[in-house]
């Protein structure tokens, strides 16, 4: 079921369900959904359709029941994790249960799998979606029995007559069901808690067999009849254009079809193409031998300037300046004026980039003035604006298909790729295929931001701060969407910076700016990567500092359990678009996490070994509290080794056990490679890592050896867990290298500083 | 003309013998399990047995295949079913986002083949060529040994 589903509104209400299927909901939609335009009408408006359960499921007469998995599959289990919610509500067995992949669709509301939201943002459409359809088959099963409907309940994809003990499948029901109003809302009866079949328990991936077995549908995996391959000489710096180009080499090797070229973008430059010429061929291969013999003459322009590491003591220098101040408590300047003992560090972080084990590759097929897409997208329907918008056509006229998606952690949710193989499609005539290699996919990234924090603290006579000043730089997210953008918004501003949860009277939170010279984009975790290696790593300097043990000195600098008044955090502090009252920031689940981390470590209790070092961090982000504590010995050559990292976290209400635990077992490998090695430079506006022998990342020889996560038990709702086990990773590294060594790390990767 | 056997079925390729194996066995024979991932042999998610020996198919021209057995991720189940690596790697929900999954168990299956029963040093030396970058290293090592265990 996971290969490449050419699925379509009309396909499915003509071709998934057979005639007697249960729609549930099919005559809550516009009747031009099915008429022989064949997909949605992206013009209907959101509100009132976008989230009504009907368009989730359906129910075929001999039983099986297909759901629509609307958001992307990329390794964090959303695709399993979302139905499955459904699924349950139903009491539906998830063995009969199909999945259907949707097509971008704005009625399905939000499908941009990205900020670790999934489960949160569709939580109680699911459960909601599925009670309604129970209902209906327990009162089409009264119906047929002559029953009171208080007799009749949905057990495992049957409804039970309680009295009699007689049954009816659902399948059997299907059929009368779909005769039934849909109840409203308000007379809906969730299932309690303790009757949840699937919500909290473990379910293997809907796709694991065709993975293991090779026949999973990716991006890369799609063949359409006659199509081309190909492969894009993008400028080598941000911004460049083609001069001139000498194609006659490329137009030699066997199998190359024709060149194209793409134009430069547009300011802001979004999620357009960079440009470059394309070469053409009918295999991928000739396709990358052509691009070999191109000769192209690039205008670098502005961007040619670039050099990271005078960008970077620009940017240090900036974060010793007053910034834009983005949040202020009590009075810092009052209390640094007191004097006293003062502890100030600068961090450093580097760019990054995604490099996910899947290349970006697309394929569109261009007709007529209407396109269809199949690739690998976090954002669908992004993709399907961005292609609208650059081939001047209705977006309703743009098909995009999702198939799996070979890692994405941000970069996929960034439709350059497929805007490219749209534009082609066009210029060729026929259905391109646009691969990138792993250069390319390195080299012309949406990067990860570099940053310089400065931090400064004062402490009292008990060791403990009393003022804190936190002032970071970075070239923001924003300066993608808005030409010339240098300060960060409050959105990655509040990612571990806005919020920094400390119980002492005197905070401010500045921001200085920082102009991007390449495109900027968000990697999982997104900014909390350098702020928290900045925070947590200065809470251990001051625990240091002040010659207490770090644990119980960051716990004390939490304070007692509370939850953080609103009033405490900017007024635009954006909680990942949650509301406050439901997710509040409550500092009890953050200790509890912290504690249960140093319990599961043996903090405190291990003796030390030469070498030998552990460090712990603690971070709130995409609404989950974690804690991790990491375990290294450093050697006497500096080789850092990461024996054993022991994370817990809070995500609240969970849906898939073992896909959160494999997210938090990868979270430490992914924050582990950020830590030890991860490091993007450029060198006048071009790039200077291609490829796994430059830009590394943890093999299973250098990854943490083992990871122990631990899910603390909550009822409260869900948050993520994509995302929020990466920010503690790299400061826990730091402050455990700190512990076996005393050498303290201030700029990542940690290869750049000498341990010995 | 260039003859080889995969997943034991004879073909034979006119084409370009510099092609390397992994686009002859996508782009032409349309086997897309075999996955890019890098192109010159840092990552594994294109490792297939050629005569039996994980080999980087990325690398490796069609020539270099002439008279050999390729065997990709789609020929390593047989009629009696899954591959016992396969089988682990289920039983012990490896996979993430899932692409470098095809490399690894071609990977695991021959160094299982070379050594039954390897301890976690040799898994990490036969294994560090393969990367995850969803990190599943763990759970690849529990289901190599896993697999292994099945095997005695």
């Amino acid at each position: 079921m996971s290969r490449i589903e050419n699925f379509s509104r009309r396909e499915f209400i003509k071709g998934m369900f057979s005639a007697g299927a249960f729609v549930l909901g099919a005559r809550m939609l516009p009747l031009k959904v099915l008429g022989d335009h064949g997909q949605a009408s992206a013009a209907e408006p959101v509100a009132g359709t976008a989230f009504h359960p009907s368009i989730w499921l359906g129910i075929e007469p001999d039983g099986s029941v297909i759901l629509v998995a609307h958001r992307s599959e990329m390794g964090s289990g959303s695709r399993t994790g979302v139905p499955i919610v459904l699924a349950d509500e139903l009491e539906a067995d998830w063995k009969r249960v199909r999945l259907v992949q949707a097509i971008a669709d704005a009625r399905y509301g939000s499908q941009n799998t990205d900020g670790s939201h999934s489960v949160r943002d569709f939580f109680e459409v699911m459960r909601e979606a599925g009670a309604s359809a129970r209902m209906m088959l327990e009162q089409a099963a009264a119906q047929k029995w002559n029953a009171p409907v208080a007799e009749c309940e949905a057990k495992l994809h049957t409804v039970v007559h309680k009295p009699s003990g007689r049954t009816l499948g659902y399948g059997e029901l299907a059929s009368t069901a779909a005769k039934l109003p849909v109840p409203p809302k308000e007379n809906l009866k969730l299932k309690p808690r303790s009757a949840w079949r699937y919500i909290g328990k473990k379910t293997s991936l809907y796709d694991i067999e065709d993975i293991t077995t090779g026949k999973a549908g990716y991006g890369m995996d799609v063949r359409v009849d006659g199509m081309l391959y190909a492969v894009v000489a993008r400028p080598p710096v941000l911004g460049g254009t083609v001069k001139s180009f000498d194609d006659k080499e490329a137009l030699k090797v066997p199998g190359v079809k024709m060149t194209a070229t793409i134009d430069p973008y547009k300011l802001p430059y979004k999620f357009q193409p960079l440009g470059g010429v394309a070469v053409l061929a009918d295999t991928t291969w000739a396709a990358l031998q052509g691009r070999e013999k191109l000769k192209v003459d690039w205008e670098h322009g502005a961007h040619a300037t670039y050099n990271t590491d005078t960008y970077r003591q620009q940017m240090e220098a900036t974060a010793r300046q007053p910034g834009k101040v983005c949040r202020d408590i009590g009075n810092v300047d009052a209390e640094f004026a007191k004097g006293g003992k003062v502890v100030e560090a600068l961090y450093y972080a580097p760019h990054l980039a995604h490099a996910a084990m899947e290349p970006l590759v697309a394929t569109a097929n261009y007709r007529d003035g209407k396109v269809v897409i199949w690739t690998g997208t976090q954002d669908p329907q992004e993709a399907q604006n961005t292609v609208a918008s650059l081939l001047g056509i209705q977006k309703e006229n743009v098909t995009c298909h999702v198939t799996l998606l070979g890692g994405g952690f941000g970069r996929r949710s960034k439709p350059d790729y497929v805007a490219e193989a749209a534009l082609l499609s066009k210029k060729a005539g026929k259905p391109i295929k646009v691969v990138w290699s792993r250069e390319d996919d390195i080299k012309f990234d949406y990067f990860h931001s570099s940053a310089a924090m400065h931090m400064k603290a004062t402490l009292g006579a008990n060791g403990m701060p009393t003022a804190l000043l936190q002032r970071s730089v970075f070239p923001p997210i924003g300066s993608t969407f808005e030409a010339g953008m240098s300060y960060g918004e409050a959105f990655d501003l509040s990612f571990g910076w806005t919020d920094t949860p400390w119980n002492i009277p005197n905070i401010r939170a500045e921001n200085g700016p920082a102009p991007a010279h390449v495109r900027i984009g968000w990697l999982r975790s997104v900014s909390n990567i350098y702020h928290a290696f900045a925070l947590h790593s200065f809470e251990d300097e001051l625990a240091h500092a002040a010659g207490r043990d770090p644990l119980e000195y960051i716990l004390k600098l939490l304070g007692p359990d509370r939850i953080i008044d609103r009033k405490l955090l900017p007024a635009d502090y954006p909680n990942m678009g949650a509301a406050y009252d439901q997710y509040p920031f409550d500092t009890g689940r953050l200790r509890h996490v912290a504690e249960t981390a140093a319990e599961m470590a043996g903090w405190g209790k291990r003796p030390k070994t030469k070498g030998e070092g552990m460090g712990f961090a603690f971070h709130r982000s995409f609404l989950t509290y974690v804690a991790s504590v990491v375990r290294v010995t450093v050697d006497n050559a500096g080789k850092v080794r990461i024996h054993q990292v022991d994370t817990a976290l809070d995500a609240g209400t969970i849906v898939n056990r073992d896909t959160v635990l494999n997210q938090f077992e990868g979270a430490a490998v992914f924050g582990a490679s950020l830590a030890l090695m991860g490091e993007i430079t450029a060198t006048n506006g071009v790039i200077d890592q291609s490829n796994f022998s430059d830009y590394p990342v943890c093999r299973i020889d250098d990854a943490p050896e083992k990871v122990n996560v631990h899910i603390v038990e909550s009822t409260a709702p869900p948050a993520g867990v994509g995302e929020p086990g990466v920010p503690p990773i790299a400061p826990a590294i730091c402050n455990a290298i700190f512990a076996a060594t005393g050498k303290r790390v201030r700029e990542l990767p940690i290869s750049k500083t000498k341990l010995t | 003309m260039i003859t080889l056997k995969v997943n034991g079925v004879q073909k034979s390729f006119q084409g370009d013998p510099g092609m390397p194996l992994l686009w002859y066995l996508r782009d032409v024979l349309g086997l897309t399990g075999t996955k890019y991932g890098c192109g010159i042999a840092l990552c594994g998610a294109c490792t297939i047995h050629l005569d039996g020996e994980a080999t980087r198919a990325c690398v490796t021209p069609v020539k270099a295949a002439e008279g050999k057995a390729v065997t990709t991720i789609e020929g390593l189940a047989t009629a009696q079913g899954l591959h016992p690596v396969q089988k682990a790697w289920i039983a012990a929900d490896v996979p993430q986002c899932g692409y470098c999954q095809p490399g690894q168990i071609m990977q695991a299956a021959a160094l299982l083949k070379s050594n039954p029963k390897p301890n976690d040093k040799e898994i990490d030396e036969a294994m560090a060529g393969n990367i995850c970058r969803c990190g599943t290293y763990q759970r690849i090592r529990a289901a190599i040994a896993a697999a292994a265990k099945e095997a005695q």
